[in-house]
């Protein structure tokens, strides 16, 4: 506020000046040269707003402020609509920051300026956490359902099988030689090189950029499991952790594994251009798509609705959402609001969130995530 | 002797005439290439144009109108659980899909079995329930009555009736399944079912549903934003300029702010966005996500372009001007307030609507301040959260459901509208007001 204040101060001096001096000449005197005369009522105008603008009241904030995960925020939007036109509440805020701009964000204080809920599409790290507990911020953690990661090509395309070990020699920036304990570059151009059933077209995957928790759940549920299936990488985990990781975890840059950025839209339209390439994104996006994109399936398990609900579908990973416990009570409605995420109406299988694609809770995980919400359990790493 | 020599000087000009003309031949011919290489940059640019323009056209206009559907609603007091209008936590626990379901039900009273019912109840928008609220509580006399009341289709449907989902592909690979497009089918003959201008498209605030987003939000959060930075830039530009131009002596130190000027001109907009984060919200402690602070951002982002603008429009207003005014007696400050501004003023509004323009296609500054969010409320004042036209743009270009596609293109042609309307007006300015001398 105090700023606007010192401005329009300044603006009202400046002007005030001006319209003191302007005020004794007549339009009369310039029309016979052209150009436009200044006459009062220009700045008067430009004054009134400026003072309209700073005599506006500071107020507290009443709506909800949502940051996070682009994973989570077609889910959260849905949510935040209907909870902000059933309840008459205003519509929550939510900003699509990524999992972990979005705690940085929330792990800056407690304060009306802060926000008040983050999305996450991968689960707090620990360094996270202990950054949010030394500003005192008390979490409560709410698990909205799951989401399955498509690894899908158009439909004019082969519909592949892959495993998580063919993936990773598919897509590793370095995958192990022919004697034990040998690293080489990778060096499969084509599928069928991997493995004869696959076809016989060049690799090119489009996935997200590493900021995004798609890219981490991909690396966590197939590169690592995939990796894992070396049994000398495998020793490895116990002996050297840095050099583990930085096997499973580093993607490759030749070309193979394309970057291509946190819209998903614009992998899906790329697929449908090039029938050769695939793409890593979320379930929703392949579930709006399912006339042009089909979806590889992993060891034969085929990614469906019921396949990610049930478990069988290994490439799946938890959603979440941390509330800021100081919040509640403070800003209106967040409690209100996780339970309207938590209802029937949005988590029951033919839900709006299972339209948008959301996987939803299972009954007793859904019972359990009520109680805890509502008695406010803080969160313990 | 003096033959010999005239003749050789003959010889000596008709090689030279020759070679002139070869000369000649070779000048024009470069005129002409270098003329054909305008045009085809002309043409190359055109079709870059055309093809953009070609693109959003299509993929936009069907945007501006809409399926609906018209339904027999009966605002029945049991089915809602309410009792008393005036109840606020009635209305808001109140059942309102069910008025929905109900007239869905009623219209096809054959359908039966959970699936088939669902996919019944899936033909209209799923927060059309919400339109029947609002209108209740407008008009709380029509509890207990019964009303034919158009609602927005599903996206499917509309995509339908818009034939963007192929009726002749095999079931498997569309949509919409042969029982659903029999439904509608059924609707279109009875007359229950038209598309219309689409007003929800500049009525509604941003939705999670294709069918009931809407720009509205955007369209004042950009008006708040841009009366923000034009109220603040235009005095503060104008102003310096008129201090550096006419007044400030020529020293060092004028040099370096001149340079500073024109630099910060050049600056990526991002920049300017974390600035404005931690002065404006850190420090100053202003509301994130709302018009104020793009305003304020925005200003800082404008500034540069306005202040160079208003100068030069300052220098081309003759030095002649200036000393006929001293001459007969004015003051400094009535020669620039009295016969320079006026001149001047022409050439300032045009930058200053060219630097309106540009800041109200900016989104990147805007990233860092918030207003890169979901936001389905219609700001009421420039404190409220509220998002932009270009950020609405980027918003819906990355969500999931197909008709946002077309919403994104239907977005651009209104916030292209609004630029072709300012740069019009830039234009019609020069011509009105300009002097030359």
């Amino acid at each position: 506020m105090t700023v606007v204040i010192i401005l329009s101060c300044l603006i009202h001096t400046i002007v005030t000046l001006t319209v003191y001096d302007a005020f004794r000449v007549k339009a009369q005197t310039y029309k016979k040269i052209g150009g436009i005369p200044v006459k009062k009522t220009v700045f008067a105008a430009i004054f009134a707003t400026a003072a309209a603008i700073a005599a506006v009241p500071a107020q507290a904030r009443d709506q909800i402020n949502i940051v996070g995960s682009s994973t989570v925020y077609p889910f959260a939007t849905v949510v935040a609509e209907r909870f902000g036109r059933a309840s008459g509440n205003p519509t929550p805020t939510i900003e699509s920051t990524g999992s972990g701009g979005g705690l940085k964000l929330f792990c800056e204080g407690v304060g009306e300026n802060t926000p008040d809920i983050t999305n996450s599409s991968s689960y707090i790290k620990q360094s996270q956490y202990d950054d949010c507990a030394e500003k005192g911020i008390d979490i409560i953690e709410v698990k909205i359902g799951y989401d399955g990661i498509a690894f899908a090509n158009s439909k004019a395309g082969q519909k592949i099988d892959v495993t998580q070990k063919e993936l990773f020699l598919a897509l590793a920036a370095h995958v192990p030689g022919e004697k034990e304990g040998e690293l080489i570059a990778n060096p499969y151009e084509t599928w069928n090189q991997i493995n004869a059933k696959l076809p016989a077209v060049k690799i090119r995957v489009l996935g997200p950029p590493p900021t995004s928790g798609t890219r981490a759940a991909f690396v966590e549920l197939v590169m690592q499991k995939g990796c894992a299936k070396f049994d000398w990488i495998k020793d490895l985990k116990k002996t050297d952790k840095a050099k583990y990781g930085e096997i499973c975890d580093s993607m490759r840059e030749d070309g193979a594994f394309v970057e291509a950025g946190e819209n998903d839209n614009l992998i899906v339209q790329k697929l449908e251009a090039d029938s050769s390439a695939f793409g890593i994104f979320g379930y929703s996006f392949l579930d709006q798509n399912s006339d042009k994109l089909q979806g590889a399936s992993f060891a034969g398990v085929d990614i469906t609705f019921e396949n990610i609900a049930d478990g069988s579908y290994p490439v799946s990973r938890p959603l979440h959402f941390f509330v800021k416990k100081q919040h509640i009570g403070v800003i209106p409605g967040i409690l209100d609001f996780v339970n309207t995420f938590l209802s029937d109406a949005a988590q029951s299988e033919d839900g709006y969130l299972a339209e948008k694609g959301l996987i939803p809770l299972s009954g007793d995980e859904l019972k359990a995530m009520r109680a805890s919400v509502n008695a406010q359990k803080v969160m313990k790493m | 002797m003096t033959d010999q020599n005239l003749n050789a000087i003959e010889r000596m000009a008709m090689v030279k005439q020759e070679r002139m003309a070869a000369k000649l031949g070779k000048r024009y011919a470069k005129e002409k290439r270098f003329q054909a290489y305008g045009i085809v940059s002309i043409v190359i640019g055109l079709s870059f144009l055309a093809m953009l323009l070609g693109t959003i056209f299509t993929a936009g206009f069907s945007t501006f109108y809409a399926t609906e559907i018209r339904l027999t609603v009966t605002y029945d007091q049991e089915l809602l659980g309410v009792a008393d209008m005036n109840d606020e936590s009635q209305l808001a626990f109140a059942n309102w899909g069910a008025l929905v379901k109900n007239a869905l039900a009623e219209r096809f009273p054959d359908v039966s079995g959970r699936s088939a019912r669902r996919q019944l109840n899936s033909l209209v928008s799923s927060v059309a329930e919400y339109d029947l609220k609002d209108r209740l509580e407008a008009h709380p006399e029509l509890l207990g009555t019964t009303e034919e009341i158009w609602l927005m289709a599903d996206d499917e449907i509309d995509a339908l009736m818009k034939k963007q989902i192929d009726r002749d592909a095999p079931e498997s690979e569309r949509r919409l399944n042969d029982f659903q497009i029999s439904l509608v089918d059924s609707l279109i003959e009875s007359g229950e079912l038209k598309t219309a201008f689409n007003t929800t498209f500049f009525t509604n605030g941003d939705s999670r549903e294709p069918e009931q987003a809407g720009i509205r939000g955007a369209m004042i959060g950009s008006f708040f934003t841009l009366l923000v930075t034009l109220v603040l830039s235009f005095p503060i530009g104008v102003s310096a300029a008129i201090y550096l131009e006419e007044f400030a002596p020529k020293n060092r130190f004028t040099e370096i702010i001149e340079v500073n000027i024109n630099n910060l001109a050049a600056v990526p907009s991002i920049v300017f966005g974390l600035l404005g984060l931690a002065v404006f919200i850190n420090v100053f402690h202003l509301p994130r996500s709302a018009p104020v602070v793009g305003g304020l951002v925005l200003t800082l982002m404008t500034l540069p372009t306005i202040i160079i603008s208003s100068r030069s429009a300052i220098k081309a207003v003759p030095p002649s001007i200036r000393e006929a005014a001293l001459g007969l007696g004015a003051s400094r400050v009535q020669m620039v307030l009295h016969h320079v501004l006026p001149l001047a003023m022409p050439g300032m509004l045009t930058g200053t609507i060219i630097g309106m323009a540009q800041a109200l296609g900016e989104t990147a500054p805007l990233l860092m301040i918030g207003m890169v969010a979901f936001i389905a409320d219609v700001p009421g004042t420039p404190l409220d959260p509220s998002t932009v036209l270009p950020v609405q743009i980027f918003l819906w270009s990355d969500l999931p459901e197909r008709a946002f596609v077309a919403k994104t293109s239907g977005a651009i042609m209104v916030l292209l509208g609004f630029l072709a309307i300012m740069n019009l007006f830039a234009v019609f300015l020069r011509r009105k007001f300009e002097q030359r001398w």
